[in-house]
Parts: C-alpha cells; structure tokens; sequence
C-alpha cells in the first residue's frame, strides 16, 4: 500500500485532476444542453417538445460507452473518411467531454422539466396576469423556485457524472481508471490500486455531498 | 370624468371557448361599464371561471371577441402582457409568489416592466399594504400568512399595478369561514372608490350588497342578468331560481 502511494500516489492525485477536469468541462456543457431542453420540454410549441423528447430518449436509449465511441472514432471517420472533408480530429479530452454533456445533459433536462412542473401553474398564471411574459416569469418566479426542488436530484446527477468519467478510459483519456490500470500493469498490486483509487472517489464524492447540503440550505427562504 | 359612467370597460361578444370536445362558454355577450361591479353566479361548471379567465386571456378564446378598454384582445397582433398590466386578477388559490416576501411581491411587476423605479415602486406598495391592513406584513413570506391575509396581499399585489379592472375568482372560496369577511371588506372598499370589477363568486351576500349587476350563469350561457334585486328578489328562469334555491 505504502508503496503504491510512494511512488504512485503523485499520478493518481494528477489523474484524479484529470478526471475532475473532464467532469467539470461534461457538467458545464451539460448544465447548458439541460437547461435549453429543459425549458424546450415545457414551452407551447409542438415542434420544440417534439425535438426535446427525441434528444432525451435518443441519448437515454444508448449506453454511454457506445456513445463515447461513437463520438471519439464514428464521428470523426464519418467527417473526413465518408464525407471526404477531412481535418477533424478530437482529442480524448474534447472527445470525453462532448459525450458527458450529452449523456448528462439529456438526464439534467429531464430533472429540470420535472423540477419546472413541480411549480404550481398558479404561479405562472399569477405573474402573466400582472403583465409580465412568459421568460420573465419563468426566470423571476418560477425558475427559482424550481431550483430549489431540483437541487437534490441534480447534485445526484452531478455523481453519476462524476463516476461515469471512468468509462471514458476506454477511449484513452487519462483519468484515474485508464491511470490505475496502467499502475496495475506496473506493480500487479490489483487490491492495493483498485482500493486507493475506490477511496480517491468516495473522498470527492463526499465531499460534493457535503458542499450540496450546504447549498441547500442556504436556498431555503424566509424559514 | 364626467362621462365616465358611459364608458364601456368590457365588451364581449359572442364568445365561445373550447377545451377539445368540452365546450365551456357557448354564447357569451356581455358589456361592462367603466366603474361598475359585476358579480358572476352559478353553479359550478357552468363556465364562470373561464369566461373570467378569458377576460385577460390566461384562457385563450376560441371564437368571438373581447375587448378591453378599446383593444381587441382576441386580436393576435394585441400585445396581451399590455392589457394585463391594466387588467388586475385575483386568484382562488391566492398564487403569491412563494419565493419572494409580501414587498417583493407586490414590487416585482411594477419593477419588472419598468413602470415604476424601485423607491416608487416601493413607496406604493407600502401604500397598498396600509390600504389592506396589513402594513406590519411587509417583510414576511407567503408560507407565514393565514389564508385572509394572503388574499389580501394579492389583492394589493394587483393594486400596485394601478389596474382599470380587477377580475376575482373565487377570492373567498379557498378560505376558512371567519377569514371571509376581512377580504370582502377589501373588496367593498375597491368597489365604492369606483374600481371596474368582475367578481365571481359564491358569497350571495357579497353579491346583493355590493354588485350593480348580477350575471346567473350555467351550461356555458348566461341564463339571467340584472340588479341584485331582480335575480334575488324575483329570478325569472327555472334554473336561477332552482340554483338560488339551493344556495340561499
């Protein structure tokens, strides 16, 4: 044990960074591809619930490894070799983080038209009938009160995000699994290896969980 | 001003709404004049909320026309959020914003739209509060307030806006028996200082006090409409009188 930390603990602390980077670029963009689809999924037009429904299943329907294979050697195959365009190459970076904001985002939009729907009509009728539109209302009563009921399953979704990086080792991303393993191939330490690295994400993902609580505290109003 | 008892504020002819196979309102014409106050009986179902709720178009209109102070609001190029500023509701379920305090309820539209800055804005809602008993709520949340004090504040929620018509629907139906009367009250002193209002509602003693007119509505129609006098005192159509049978 001692010896992996010794001379492995540096690269694992960096893959842990790794990983972190890759889930914060996924989060980003996911927390984007949500909120647009989310708010897609609740406006009148047809067109737009339709388009949102199709991207959610879509993604909800194929498992995340597949997507990230596509992503990483389909889509650039089908641009310069099918296409004959040519010139498009992704790194594992760009690659990894395109396909969790996908997967997340798809996940995200849902929990944030649940989260929009939870919201008493009332309250939307209330604010139109004042004179204010639609995205006004959305954003001054709706939206935040909204937020408030989503905070739990987002911050839920923020884990699974977090952890679902390790499949990306499978397209090369040197986060901490695709790390680990090539410790293991080093040292045959499985148990030490796979148990330090097991505790590396258990320690963010508390420590996520502890800020969320945190945050959802400091949400609740006039308690 | 002095013309102001001629002056139609509500003119609605022949509407009709729709929720698919449902039709709601079948014909409805009715015409109601600058300052007066119109209250709306009838059993439920019989359309009365959604003819109310067509008055500012949270319910769109499937056929006919209603126009408000001279503007076509069935008329899609109307700028609807326009006429709502001037149009003030008043909800069953009361609808304050949950995540705001009573100020900032009563702040936001007026603040939003840029009718007023904020020290006005502010100012008036103090006014409107003091208006309706309830200076000492100003910094509380909806979740604090009993049911007559929530209607209360949505009733001066409206107000803020400086609106020409105040709809109620319901105002008193969602509130416990002893908590009536304080929103009546409100609504009494709108109506004497000459506020255009539709009320509908089940208090018939509202109704026979304060309305000037008195619409009997049921299946969609307007079946009866005159003084409190003639639809308590001598209802004409078998189903007003069936319905004030039950209720009085």
């Amino acid at each position: 044990m001692t010896r992996i930390i010794n001379t492995y603990g540096q690269l694992l602390v960096t893959a842990m960074g790794q990983t972190l980077l890759l889930a914060l670029y996924g989060l980003f963009f996911a927390c984007i591809i949500g909120m647009i689809v989310g708010i897609m999924s609740v406006v009148s037009s047809k067109v737009c619930r339709f388009i949102a429904a199709v991207f959610v299943n879509l993604i909800r329907g194929v498992p995340m490894i597949v997507l990230a294979y596509f992503i990483f050697f389909g889509v650039p195959y089908f641009w310069n070799t099918i296409l004959g365009i040519g010139g498009l190459t992704l790194t594992a970076l760009q690659a990894g983080s395109i396909c969790l904001a996908l997967n997340c985002g798809a996940y995200m939009a849902e929990i944030i038209r649940a989260g929009i729907e939870s919201v008493d009509v009332g309250q939307m009728e209330a604010a139109r009938s004042l004179g204010l539109p639609w995205w006004r209302s959305m954003y001054r009563v709706v939206m935040p009160q909204a937020i408030r009921t989503m905070i739990p399953s987002i911050i839920n979704q923020f884990i699974i995000t977090l952890k679902d990086t390790s499949i990306l080792s499978v397209i090369g991303f040197p986060e901490l699994v695709n790390t680990a393993k090539n410790v293991v191939a080093a040292t045959f330490m499985s148990f030490q290896t796979w148990a330090i690295v097991g505790l590396m994400y258990l320690i963010v993902i508390l420590l996520l969980q502890r800020a969320a609580k945190v945050l959802e505290g400091r949400l609740k109003y006039g308690a | 001003m002095e013309r102001k008892e001629k002056k139609i504020a509500i003119h609605v002819s022949h509407l009709k709404k729709s929720f698919k196979q449902l039709e709601v309102l079948k014909d409805i014409s009715l015409d109601v004049k600058e300052g007066e106050v119109v209250v709306v009986i009838g059993p439920s179902g019989s359309g009365k909320s959604t003819l109310l709720r067509c008055l500012n178009q949270l319910e769109e209109a499937s056929g006919g026309e209603i126009v408000i102070d001279g503007t076509d609001i069935t008329d899609k190029k109307t700028d609807i959020n326009k006429v709502r500023e001037k149009v003030g509701m008043v909800f069953q379920h009361f609808n304050l914003f949950n995540n705001m305090n009573v100020l900032r309820n009563l702040m936001l539209a007026p603040v939003d739209l840029k009718i007023m800055d904020r020290e006005t804005a502010r100012k008036e809602a103090l006014k409107m509060l003091e208006r309706v008993g309830l200076s000492d709520k100003a910094e509380a949340y909806p979740h604090q307030l009993s049911g007559g004090q929530k209607q209360r504040v949505a009733i001066a929620r409206a107000l803020c806006m400086r609106p020409d018509i105040m709809l109620f629907d319901e105002p008193t139906s969602a509130l416990d028996p002893e908590m009536v009367g304080e929103v009546l009250e409100v609504m009494k002193h709108l109506a004497h200082v000459g506020m255009t209002m539709v009320v509908v509602t089940h208090e018939m003693g509202f109704a026979r006090e304060v309305g000037d007119r008195v619409l009997f509505m049921d299946g969609g129609l307007i079946l009866e409409e005159g003084t409190p006098e003639e639809i308590f005192g001598n209802p004409q159509n078998p189903r007003t009188k069936d319905f004030l049978n039950k209720v009085l």
